[in-house]
């Protein structure tokens, strides 16, 4: 069959061709390598913050009050208005009682304090603590809670809680952009890199195409030959993020600077971000040969 | 039959020299022109265009039944495959074997292995150079390497040939070896062969086809010709 046999030729053409310029294969190669490391530590750490968000804002809660007066039914009306609005994901009950137990098991002096109340001169009220499922909205769903009736002081850590969540938000982007950046710097210097591989061959391409090969029989070889060298590139950056990394985990114990701080589990994390990065590479080796080429396939 | 037609074809350079003002030239099958003129003329041009490595600015080229002004550049290799093509300079790949050099041709347009074998035996066969199959560029003379840049040219059967001052590097006695390959191809594979040339030995002696040019027009194309004095 002519295609697969014309693909044959390619790839083995391309790998002729790796070994054939070495010193250049190389230049590549280290090219590729510097910047996927870069690549790889931006990624690992925009995963890390990411879930450290994610856990942070699953422990936002906010805690609805009611009023001192409210009668168990009305306690089964602001369960019924919390349940239906959109935005609260889970919520739990907690009454005078099951507050002043935790309290009182808190601390004595609370113990002493709390022992000689009666339930109905108890300052404390009953709560609801409610999860959100979007957590940029808290604010407003705080509100909507605090207009319903019986319901007396809605808390949430107001202005902590945006604060921290617009953060995180622009450091996510952020690091997004740096992985951008560095793909695009990386494609650059690959396109470089492969055109002085090709110009020293621009001979060949220039007689092949005096003899008719069709220029999709002069761009593949080049372009197989990028995608290896991508692969190849993407070698070490892998290597250092699978030992890299568990053992970055393993001496911080999983937790970086705090208990608050809590990285990512190395598996199967590591394993997906090696992916990640062999196809970043393969990509850029891919993009970056196919543009090098294009120039000297004009007449 | 005519292989290639030219319709008044002009070509303007983007620096601004036109090379060629409204041309209109037919070449038979099977025929042997020589195309002369001295430096500025417009022969190299006019080779150029008939392989399209420069486009007409205005009018029509047809080779081989291809409109060559009109060819997209993802489609210029169709055209290549019909032609062989040898230059002043052979072109040749130094790290490959003459063997190899001329297989080349056949195995980018994905022909078969054993093809390729009797191909390449049959071509080499006709310059002349079976026995030096083995041999790399460098140790081969300037008049086998052209020939070698003949083989290759001529290995994919193509219906013309075009030569664009291929005895210009070489000696009288080389030149006139390389002139007789030439007339071989042209006889006994009835390849059509246009060449450029301001040898003037060569043209006076082979008494082919000659297409004078002289600041980019055709002063004349006579059947028989010698070299004609316009031309210097």
């Amino acid at each position: 069959m002519k295609p697969i046999r014309m693909l044959a030729r390619s790839i083995r053409d391309a790998f002729k061709s790796v070994i054939r310029n070495f010193s250049l294969s190389l230049a590549s190669i280290s090219c590729i390598t510097i910047t996927l490391i870069i690549v790889a530590v931006a990624i690992i750490a925009s995963f890390n913050v990411q879930n450290f968000t994610k856990e942070i804002e699953k422990d936002l809660t906010i805690v609805v009050f009611l009023e001192q007066e409210a009668t168990s039914s009305d306690i089964k009306d602001v369960e019924t208005e919390i349940k239906q609005m959109d935005n609260v994901d889970t919520y739990s009950f907690q009454s005078k009682q099951d507050v002043k137990k935790q309290m009182q098991q808190e601390s004595e002096v609370f113990n002493t304090v709390l022992s000689n109340w009666e339930d109905d001169e108890s300052p404390l009220k009953d709560t609801y603590q409610v999860k959100v499922k979007d957590v940029t909205k808290i604010g407003k769903t705080a509100d909507q809670i605090k207009e319903i009736e019986n319901v007396s002081v809605v808390r949430y850590g107001e202005g902590m809680v945006e604060k921290l969540v617009s953060a995180f938000d622009s450091i996510q982007k952020v690091t997004y952009g740096i992985v951008i950046a560095l793909i695009l710097v990386t494609i650059f210097l690959i396109v470089n890199t492969i055109k002085l591989t090709i110009s020293a061959r621009k001979r060949e391409i220039s007689i092949m195409r005096l003899v008719g090969a069709s220029n999709f029989t002069i761009k593949t070889p080049f372009i197989v030959e990028g995608m290896i060298l991508g692969a190849l590139g993407s070698v070490v950056p892998i290597l250092i993020t699978l030992f890299g990394y568990t053992a970055f985990y393993t001496h911080f114990n999983g937790y970086l600077f705090s208990q608050l701080i809590q990285l990512i589990k190395p598996e199967p994390f590591i394993y997906s971000t090696s992916l990640i990065i062999l196809v970043i590479g393969i990509i850029v080796g891919t993009v970056g040969s196919a543009s090098a080429v294009k120039k000297y396939l004009k007449i | 039959m005519d292989l290639i037609r030219i319709k008044n074809v002009e070509k303007k350079y983007k620096n601004g020299v036109t090379a060629i003002y409204d041309l209109s030239l037919d070449i038979e099958k099977g025929s042997f022109s020589f195309v002369i003129g001295g430096s500025g003329s417009g022969k190299s041009t006019l080779i150029k265009m008939l392989y399209r490595e420069e486009k007409p600015t205005k009018g029509q080229i047809i080779v081989g039944g291809l409109d060559v002004a009109k060819l997209k550049n993802k489609k210029v290799y169709k055209l290549r495959r019909k032609l062989g093509i040898v230059f002043q300079d052979y072109r040749l790949l130094p790290k490959l074997t003459v063997y190899e050099n001329v297989a080349f041709a056949l195995e980018v347009i994905g022909a078969k292995k054993d093809e390729i074998r009797v191909k390449v035996l049959k071509a080499l066969e006709d310059v002349g150079l079976k026995n030096k199959i083995h041999n790399y560029p460098d140790q081969l003379s300037g008049g086998e390497q052209q020939r070698v840049a003949i083989a290759r040219a001529i290995v994919n059967d193509p219906k013309l040939l075009l030569c664009d001052e291929p005895t210009g590097n070489l000696d009288p006695d080389m030149s006139m070896e390389i002139m007789k390959v030439l007339e071989d191809i042209n006889n006994n594979r009835g390849t059509t062969i246009i060449m450029a040339t301001h040898d003037r030995d060569i043209v006076n002696t082979m008494k082919k086809q000659v297409i004078t040019l002289k600041e980019g027009r055709l002063v004349s194309f006579k059947k028989k010709g010698t070299y004609y004095n316009e031309a210097d």
